[in-house]
C-alpha cells in the first residue's frame, strides 16, 4: 500500500488564494508522474511541499509510509530536488559544482567526474565558472546531478526550461533509465512526456480563482 | 494548551470573543484612567522637593511598565504563531506592535519633559531612557520588517521571529545598560534622583499612580483588542461569516 | 557512521563556500577598507589631540567595526538564495542547524581574519594606550562570532526582500548593544591599567549564548524567507 512517495489531501494556500485542495499522489518505484496546469496554479507550490521546503498547511507527505518530517534526514538522502534555480554557484566551474553536489549527497567522486559532464554535453567547458555558460548549459551542469546521483525520488521543476532538443531527448533517456532502475519523478513540464516509454500518470491542476 | 487554543485558531472565533471583550476593556478602562489622571494631577499632594512637575509620572510609569509588558505580550503571540501556525496569533503581533510602540514613546517623550526641570536638560543617557530607547528601536524593527514584506504572511512570521529574538535579548541590553550606566556615572544629579525615586512612595501619590498604571493596560489592551479585530476583518472579508458581520452591524445601524 | 557523514557533508560546504569567497575577493576587502576609512575620519572630525583619540578609540573602534560588519553580512546567505544553492542547502541530508553553523563558521572565518591582523593597526591610528591593545585584540576574537551568528539571524529573515541596508541595520543594532557595551567597557579598564576579566567574561557568555542559539533562530527565518 504504501508507495514510496505519497501524499494525502495536501492543500495549499498562498495569502488569500487557495492555490490547491485535497490533492492527493501516490509515487511508485518504476514510475513518473507530471503534475500538469496553467501559470500559477500551484506546480512549483505542490513540488516544494513534497519535498519538504514548504511547511506543509494541511494534510500528509509520505516517505515509504512514514511522515517526511518524521524521517527528514533519510528522505532527503534519497531525494534529488532540482527546482527554477537550481543551486550551481556561478563562481565555480562545472566540476567544482558537481564535485559539490555528489559530496553533499554522501557519495563524493574519487576523481573529477569528467565523464558525466561529457554525458551531458559539456566538453572543454568543465573549468570555466559557470557565469560565464550560458543559460542552457548552466541547466545541464544542475542537470548532470541526475547521471551520479543514487536517490530513487527525483523532484524536477521544468526540467527542460532552456535546454535544446538534444537536451532534451538526452533527458528523456535519463527517465528511461531511471525508471528502469526502480527510481521514481515526481516533475513538472509544459511538454508532453508521451515518448517515455516507463508508466506516466499526469496531475492536472486548475487555477483556482 | 493547543486544546485551549484551538478554537481561537478560527478568526470566526477570536472576532466573537473579543466584540464580547472589548466593552469590559474600553468602558472601564476609560473611567479607570480618567479618574487616576484627575487624582493624580488634581488632587495629589506636590512633590515636597520636585513640586508639581513629578505629577507627569502619573503618564511616565505607566506608559513604561506596559511598553516593556506589551512587548512581551507580542512575544507570547509570536511563540504561538510559530509553534501553532495560528493566523490569529500572527495578526495579534501587529495589533499589538504600533500601541506598544506608542506606548514607549509615550514614556520617552514625558521623560524628556520630566527631564527638564529635573536635569535641566531635555535628554540625559539615563538608564532607564536608554533602555527605553533601545526597547523603542526594537519595536521599530518589528514593524519595519513587517512592513518590507509584500505578502502579509511571510511578514508578520518574520516579525514574529524577531520579536522572539528580542524578547531574549530584553534582559540582557536591560541590565547591560544599567550596568554601563554606573559605569560612566557622572552627573550627581542623576544618582540623587535614583535615590530619591527609590525610597517609599507616600500613599496619597502611589494610589492614583496604580489607578493610572491599571487605566493604561485596560485602554491599551482595548486598543489591541480593536486592531485586532480590524485586522480580522481585513483579512477576512471575503469569508461569508465577515460579510454578514458587516451587512448585520449596518443593518442595526440603519435600524437605530 | 551518520556522525561522519555530517561531518563529510559540512566540510563539502565549508570548502565550496571558501573556494566561492576567494572568487570574489574584492567582497571581502570592502567592509575592511570601509572601516579604515571610518576610523580615519575620526582624527578629521573631532581633531588630531592625542589624548581624546586615545579616549573615544574604543567605542570610536568598536561601533566603526558593527557598522563595517552589517556591510559584509548579506554575502551569508544573498548569493545563496538568489542561484537556489539556500533551497540545496535546506534539503541537505543533515540537520540544517548544522549547515548553518557551516556558513557562519566560514562568514566568521572570512570576516574576523582580517579584523584581528588589522587591530593593532587600528589601535595605532587612533592612539589606544598600549595596555590595552591585548584586550581590544581579544574583544574582537570574543566579539565577532557573535556579530556573525547574531547577523546570520538579520540576514536569514531579511533576504528574500530586495532591500537588505538600511532595514538590516535597523533589525540588527538594537540587538547588538550588550555587545558594544561590554567591548569598550573591556578596553577601557584595560587602558586605566586594570584587569579587564569581568567585561570579557560577560563577552564570554554572550558568545555561547548566541553561537548555540542563533542556528535554530536562523533556521526558523529561513524557512519563512525560501517560500
Amino acid at each position: 500500500m504504501a508507495g514510496l512517495l505519497s501524499a494525502q489531501q495536501v492543500t495549499s494556500v498562498r495569502g488569500e488564494r487557495t492555490l490547491f485542495k485535497a490533492l492527493s499522489l501516490s509515487l511508485n518505484c518504476g514510475e513518473l508522474c507530471q503534475v500538469v496546469g496553467p501559470n500559477g496554479a500551484g506546480k512549483s507550490s505542490f513540488l516544494r511541499i513534497c519535498a519538504g521546503l514548504l511547511p506543509l498547511q494541511q494534510g500528509e507527505i509520505q516517505y515509504q509510509g512514514e511522515s517526511i518530517e518524521q524521517c527528514r534526514t533519510a528522505y532527503h538522502q534519497d531525494l534529488l530536488f532540482i527546482g527554477h534555480k537550481a543551486g550551481v554557484k556561478p563562481e565555480l566551474t562545472a566540476i567544482e559544482n558537481l564535485m559539490f553536489f555528489a559530496q553533499a549527497q554522501g557519495q563524493p567522486f574519487e576523481e573529477p567526474p569528467y565523464d558525466v559532464l561529457a554525458t551531458v554535453g559539456l566538453v572543454g567547458l568543465e573549468d570555466i565558472p559557470a557565469q560565464q555558460l550560458s543559460a542552457g548549459q548552466q541547466r545541464r551542469i544542475a542537470l548532470a546531478r541526475l547521471w551520479c546521483s543514487s536517490a530513487k525520488i527525483w523532484i524536477l521543476d521544468e526540467p527542460f526550461t532552456s535546454l535544446d532538443t538534444a537536451g532534451i531527448e538526452l533527458l528523456h533517456g535519463r527517465f528511461d533509465e531511471h525508471l528502469q532502475q526502480g527510481g521514481a519523478v515526481l516533475m513538472t513540464s509544459h511538454q508532453a512526456l508521451s515518448q517515455l516509454k516507463g508508466a506516466v500518470s499526469q496531475i492536472v491542476l486548475e487555477y483556482q480563482h | 494548551m493547543w486544546r485551549w487554543l484551538h478554537p481561537y485558531a478560527k478568526p470566526e472565533a477570536t472576532f466573537r470573543l473579543n466584540q464580547k471583550l472589548l466593552p469590559w476593556f474600553a468602558v472601564p478602562g476609560i473611567i479607570v484612567l480618567a479618574v487616576g489622571i484627575i487624582w493624580g494631577l488634581a488632587f495629589a499632594p506636590a512633590d515636597y522637593q520636585q513640586g508639581d512637575s513629578y505629577r507627569i509620572i502619573f503618564t511616565h510609569v505607566p506608559a513604561a511598565m506596559w511598553s516593556m509588558g506589551f512587548y512581551v505580550g507580542m512575544a507570547i503571540a509570536a511563540l504561538i504563531a510559530i509553534v501553532w501556525q495560528i493566523r490569529t496569533a500572527e495578526w495579534a503581533i501587529l495589533a499589538i506592535a504600533p500601541v506598544g510602540a506608542v506606548l514607549t514613546f509615550i514614556s520617552l517623550f514625558t521623560g524628556a519633559v520630566w527631564g527638564k526641570p529635573m536635569w535641566g536638560t531635555w535628554w540625559e543617557w539615563d538608564a532607564r531612557l536608554t533602555s527605553q530607547l533601545i526597547l523603542f528601536f526594537l519595536y521599530l524593527g518589528v514593524l519595519a520588517l513587517y512592513a518590507a514584506f509584500e505578502d502579509e504572511r511571510t511578514g508578520a512570521k518574520a516579525a514574529g521571529i524577531l520579536a522572539l529574538i528580542g524578547v531574549v535579548n530584553i534582559p540582557i541590553i536591560h541590565y547591560s545598560v544599567y550596568w554601563w550606566n554606573t559605569l560612566h556615572q557622572q552627573s550627581t544629579i542623576t544618582q540623587a534622583i535614583t535615590r530619591l525615586e527609590r525610597p517609599s512612595i507616600a500613599d496619597e501619590m502611589l494610589w492614583p499612580l496604580l489607578t493610572c498604571i491599571l487605566g493604561f493596560l485596560l485602554v491599551s489592551s482595548a486598543l489591541v483588542i480593536m486592531r485586532l479585530n480590524n485586522e480580522i476583518l481585513k483579512r477576512e472579508i471575503r469569508r461569508p461569516w465577515a460579510q454578514q458581520e458587516l451587512t448585520g452591524h449596518t443593518a442595526e445601524g440603519g435600524q437605530s | 557512521m551518520a556522525k561522519i557523514r555530517t561531518a563529510t557533508i559540512l566540510t563539502a560546504l565549508i570548502k565550496r563556500d571558501l573556494s566561492v569567497a576567494m572568487r570574489q575577493r574584492s567582497d571581502l576587502l570592502n567592509p575592511i577598507i570601509f572601516l579604515l576609512v571610518v576610523i580615519t575620519l575620526f582624527p578629521l572630525g573631532v581633531g588630531p589631540e592625542p589624548e581624546i583619540l586615545g579616549r573615544i578609540a574604543p567605542g570610536v573602534i568598536w561601533v566603526s567595526a558593527l557598522l563595517s560588519a552589517l556591510l559584509g553580512l548579506e554575502r551569508l546567505f544573498r548569493d545563496d538564495f538568489r542561484d537556489g544553492a539556500l533551497e540545496q542547502m535546506l534539503l541537505l541530508p543533515v540537520a540544517t542547524e548544522w549547515a548553518i553553523v557551516g556558513k557562519i563558521f566560514v562568514h566568521w572565518l572570512l570576516s574576523a581574519a582580517p579584523l584581528l591582523i588589522l587591530a593593532p593597526l587600528l589601535a595605532l591610528l587612533l592612539n589606544l594606550p598600549q595596555e590595552a591593545w591585548f584586550t581590544l585584540w581579544m574583544t574582537l576574537l570574543l566579539g565577532t562570532p557573535v556579530l556573525s551568528s547574531v547577523g546570520a539571524i538579520g540576514v536569514a529573515l531579511t533576504v528574500s526582500l530586495n532591500k537588505g541596508g538600511a532595514l538590516l541595520s535597523l533589525l540588527l543594532l538594537p540587538l547588538l548593544v550588550p555587545l558594544l557595551i561590554f567591548a569598550t567597557a573591556a578596553i577601557e579598564t584595560a587602558a586605566s591599567g586594570l584587569p579587564a576579566l569581568g567585561p570579557l567574561a560577560f563577552m564570554g557568555a554572550i558568545l555561547v549564548l548566541t553561537t548555540t542559539l542563533s542556528p535554530f533562530a536562523v533556521h526558523a527565518a529561513l524557512r519563512v524567507s525560501v517560500n
